[in-house]
């Protein structure tokens, strides 16, 4: 399992080889720096840290600070482990965005963007009420939420009014489209949750793993 | 720092020479098409009735007649199949869309030059006339007002 962890930057568009225009997702991969990597001898799993977004020091917490020196590291904002890591690399190792390469197919992972408590039709799609034909006061609400006194109670999960966003998705199967080693840029095709300058995590797909990973 | 990126990486999909015609002219746009295995230029010609959008998303719209049916393409204007636009014949008109092409019938749907086409009208019934020959008559701009 491969992974990097970046920063969403924004969408723009590219033409592809065959001259098609593609909507892009922009996302800054690098440089990651290799901290710890866990074995199962002495961890009991396999798996790889990466640490992203150089810091200066004084800013990370000490026991942070202690953690990132004994694996010769940099300071960094964020940390994140993967297992079973496919690429040979050890602590102090800088990797970016070559890790993948064009026509990979990747899942991204991030944060979506909150919208605060929203109500059923942005929420659940729900389709509201009458626009005209005499409806007041009764455009954008949910309806009915039970029957009688049987079942008497309002069904588990029914769909309602609530807070809606900032929540963990993960986008599963985009392309990568075009790999950009000098600025360490990934662009991945269709969009990614999070706003601009939102950290994802760019992995390799579960359903598309990359055919022959290993060797870099 | 991170628009810049963008706006470079969108940068470097412009077309390399820029395509030098505006509205009302008459062009031959080279498109490259994809056959099977084989790619070959395809030729569209027509009157270049609008342009839209800004930088990489800018398109441009040209319409003929084709077989008495009008028919209109919208191409990118950055786009790598877009393989050159030459242009025929430099158009004089008052507007940036000319959607008034499309009520046309006969010549007058071919010809750009506002005033030009009011004579042209008379022979408005032959519908598939040589549209080569109408224009010349509107290639002077100068000489249309005295006459």
């Amino acid at each position: 399992m491969l992974g990097l962890l970046g920063i969403k930057l924004g969408q723009t568009r590219v033409y592809d080889d065959k001259g098609i225009l593609r909507p892009v997702t922009v996302v800054l991969a690098g440089p990651n720096r290799v901290l710890q990597c866990k074995t199962q001898e002495s961890d009991g799993y396999n798996a790889v840290q990466l640490g992203f977004d150089d810091q200066k020091e004084q800013r990370v917490t000490k026991p942070l600070l202690g953690h990132i020196k004994k694996h010769n590291g940099v300071a960094v904002k964020k940390i994140q482990e993967f297992r079973d890591f496919t690429l040979a690399v050890k602590p102090g190792d800088v990797i970016g965005a070559t890790v993948f390469a064009k026509g990979d197919f990747v899942d991204a992972i991030g944060v979506t963007k909150g919208r605060g408590f929203e109500g059923v039709m942005k929420r659940h799609n729900f389709r509201g009420g009458d626009a005209s034909h005499g409806s007041k006061g009764w455009r954008r609400r949910p309806g009915a939420i039970g029957q009688r006194l049987f079942p008497g109670t309002v069904m588990r999960g029914m769909r309602m009014p609530g807070h809606m966003g900032q929540v963990k998705r993960t986008v599963q199967s985009l392309e990568v489209i075009q790999v950009r080693e000098a600025e360490n840029l990934l662009l991945i095709f269709g969009a990614i949750p999070g706003a601009k300058g939102d950290y994802v995590v760019i992995r390799e797909s579960k359903k598309h793993p990359k055919v022959a990973a290993t060797s870099k | 720092m991170n628009q810049a990126l963008l706006d470079k990486i969108e940068s470097e999909q412009y077309r390399k020479q820029a395509v030098d015609f505006s509205v009302g002219d008459s062009v031959k746009v080279h498109t490259k098409v994809v056959e099977g295995d084989k790619e070959r230029i395809q030729v569209f010609s027509g009157v270049v009735i609008g342009r839209r959008g800004r930088g990489l998303n800018s398109t441009f719209t040209v319409r003929r007649i084709s077989y008495g049916e009008g028919v209109e393409r919208i191409f990118p204007v950055n786009s790598p199949r877009v393989e050159k636009v030459e242009v025929e014949r430099k158009g004089s008109v008052r507007r940036a869309k000319l959607t008034y092409l499309r009520k046309r019938l006969g010549k007058g749907a071919t010809l750009v030059k506002e005033k030009e086409t009011r004579q042209v009208k008379k022979g408005a019934a032959a519908p598939k006339a040589a549209p080569k020959a109408a224009p010349k008559a509107a290639a002077a701009p100068v000489a249309t007002p005295a006459a």
